[in-house]
């Protein structure tokens, strides 16, 4: 017997009767303390019958059990008789319990090959494909409908997004145009004082706010803070199985909830834009007067000579189209939230992140298709 | 129960509900099947088991919230499966459900959420509707409660408020998914009393699915008990008569649980 196994509380030891193992457990057997194993007891031994006894065990838990359990395992393994009759009666139907749940346990197999992993993402990609156009579908089929019968659209709920997702987003978007608006005038006067130009300042504000920044940074503003808040309230809908309430009466959920969200950024979008255009080009027209010494009057007669009124319809259109990207990408992310608190914490992530990403894809198309034609 | 809502009228069919040979399950992963059985109108059927063999499933299923994989369900003969999107909404106006947290849309207040179906399927006028919607709310004991917000009341409420709701266009069926899930006793047994009354008044055809012993014994008319191992059903039949006389030990383990024996 090792030195150590002589140091330990548990105890135990074996006599060799024939072909048959004698193992006689004794001491205390606690799990927060050491034991003796059963690969350490038998050694090399190959007996044909292991007979247990523990009368002279003091005190015991599962540590035992685990004792006993590992040569009964190995006794099944080797072919070996495992003769537990000398053990007391609640030993014996524990140790059943611990066979009987090793038995019964369900072999989970997570491994995937490469192919089968490919073949998965593939579908995937299909199913979410399906349902972006199974949702634009529908929000198609419920706008034709809205059209139809305007009566029965919810204006209530349309108009009390509107006030948010426009009239008290206005703070923000004030603060955010502005900034832009003088930060393009310090970044342009740098190059234009080079070469005398002071004075094209207003047509780089005018131009820059009106084509591009005035609707993206909208969005952007828009994205984090109307498109999140749309799939953070769906998903928790959905959690809670409001949605499941309205499909069971029959009412799509997209008339109810999608369509008055969708139309209130359609139409608060073009406005918040055109109120980002005016707000940045005073930003620039700040600066070309405190920096550059260019009247505000000067600024606005400069800019006029660039910027008109296609300009400002190219900023509308984007507005507008920014507006029902984040709209849709915030419906359908909440409307696919799984039904917990993490999913619509992640449907709320993930609205946001797919919003800008086609807001940036539309922009570039956008930019394509004006070049295009001649806009 | 008006006549425009019972679809039974004229049929010549007993069932409210027939169920055939319905395989239901999610993601390719088979939950139940082969699960048939019939609902005789004005009933009182009760799904039983234990937790996570498939009573919600089965009710998700019967409702038309999830699509069967296999075999189908006929509501006074009529199934989603053969029918149009307008037949479907049909269909779906003879039945309410009660889910299991009442599921009351929280932007709308108490008597919204009961006028909301009564907006979305008839041409009542605005006044006419909020007088449905109060009756529906006083017949749940919720009279006064008409103008709170579904945060603003206990979850009994809100259970009552659903029920409220789901009887708004006065369906022929009703469903309840675990109506004592989260009530007190006494709560709970208030709710029992409001079923009876429901089907004593309207002649009601009532689905619920619950593993509440004292709601099983005191006011189900039949059972069927489902099984997870088995993945269908293990017994059918007067739960009472089910206690005593089944001779399935898992049957009559969960019915004779604790001291709650049948008298």
């Amino acid at each position: 017997m090792s030195a150590s196994r002589l140091l330990m509380n548990a105890r135990v030891s074996a006599t060799a009767e024939g072909d048959a193992m004698e193992i006689r457990l004794a001491g205390t057997w606690q799990i927060t303390e050491a034991r003796p194993t059963w690969a350490e007891l038998r050694g090399t031994q190959n007996p044909a019958r292991v007979r247990l006894h523990t009368d002279g065990v003091e005190k015991w838990d599962s540590s035992l059990l685990l004792f006993l359990f590992e040569a009964q395992q190995w006794c099944r393994g080797s072919g070996a008789y495992f003769d537990g009759e000398a053990l007391p009666e609640k030993i014996r139907t524990l140790l059943s319990q611990l066979a009987a749940s090793h038995e019964t346990s369900v072999p989970f197999d997570r491994s995937t090959s490469f192919l089968s992993s490919v073949g998965l993402a593939t579908q995937d990609t299909v199913a979410k494909a399906q349902a972006i156009s199974h949702f634009v579908g529908e929000c198609v089929l419920g706008a034709i409908r809205l059209a139809r019968s305007p009566r029965r659209f919810r204006w209530r709920d349309c108009f009390d997004e509107m006030q948010q997702c426009g009239a008290m987003a206005l703070p923000i978007v004030s603060l955010v145009s502005l900034l832009v608006g003088v930060t393009l005038a310090y970044t342009g006067a740098i190059v234009l004082r080079q070469y005398g130009g002071d004075i094209y300042i207003a047509d780089l504000i005018g131009l820059s706010m009106v084509r591009e920044m005035g609707a993206v940074m909208t969005a952007v503003v828009l994205a984090g803070r109307t498109g999140a808040a749309f799939a953070a309230t769906l998903g928790n809908m959905k959690a809670n199985e409001e949605i499941d309430a309205l499909e069971v009466l029959g009412i799509p959920p997209v008339q109810f909830l999608v369509l008055p969200r969708l139309l209130a950024l359609g139409v608060m979008m073009p406005l918040l834009g055109l109120y980002a255009n005016a707000l940045g080009i005073a930003g620039g027209m700040l600066v070309a007067f405190g920096s550059l010494a260019i009247p505000p009057t000067a600024f606005w007669a400069e800019m006029l000579t660039i910027v008109d009124l296609s300009d400002v319809a190219t900023g509308v259109i984007k507005a507008t189209a920014f507006g029902l990207i984040i709209g849709l990408s915030g419906c359908l992310r909440g409307l696919q939230a799984e039904r917990s608190a993490a999913g619509v914490g992640r449907a709320a992530t993930s609205a946001v992140v797919t919003a800008l990403l086609l807001i940036i894809v539309a922009d570039a198309v956008f930019a394509v298709l004006f070049n295009a034609l001649g806009l | 129960m008006s006549e425009h809502n019972n679809p039974a009228a004229g049929n010549a069919s007993a069932a409210a509900i027939e169920v055939h040979a319905l395989q239901c399950g999610y993601e390719g992963k088979v939950v139940l099947k082969d699960v048939s059985f019939t609902v005789a109108r004005g009933e009182i059927f009760f799904i039983i088991g234990g937790s996570g063999c498939g009573k919600s499933t089965l009710l998700r299923h019967l409702v038309g919230l999830n699509t069967p994989t296999a075999g189908g369900v006929k509501f006074f003969g009529r199934s989603f499966a053969e029918t149009n999107p307008a037949a479907r909404r049909d269909l779906l106006k003879t039945f309410g459900m009660l889910f299991q947290a009442g599921a009351l849309w929280t932007s709308l207040t108490l008597r919204q959420n009961v006028a909301l179906p009564l907006e979305e399927y008839t041409t009542l006028s605005r006044r006419e509707i909020e007088e449905i919607a109060s009756l529906k709310l006083a017949q749940v004991g919720l009279g006064g409660f008409a103008d709170y917000y579904p945060s603003e009341i206990s979850g009994g409420m809100k259970k009552r408020a659903g029920l409220a709701r789901a009887l708004a266009l006065d369906p022929a069926i009703v469903f309840f998914d675990e109506p004592s899930a989260g009530l007190d006793p006494v709560t709970s047994r208030k709710l029992d009393e409001l079923i009876l009354q429901i089907r004593e008044t309207f002649g009601t055809t009532i689905v619920v699915v619950s593993h509440e012993l004292a709601s099983i014994f005191d006011i189900a008319d039949r059972v069927i008990m489902l099984d997870r191992a088995q993945q269908g059903i293990i017994a059918e039949g007067k739960p009472r008569e089910l206690a005593v006389r089944s001779r399935d030990p898992r049957v009559t383990e969960f019915l004779r649980r604790g001291d709650v024996l049948p008298q």
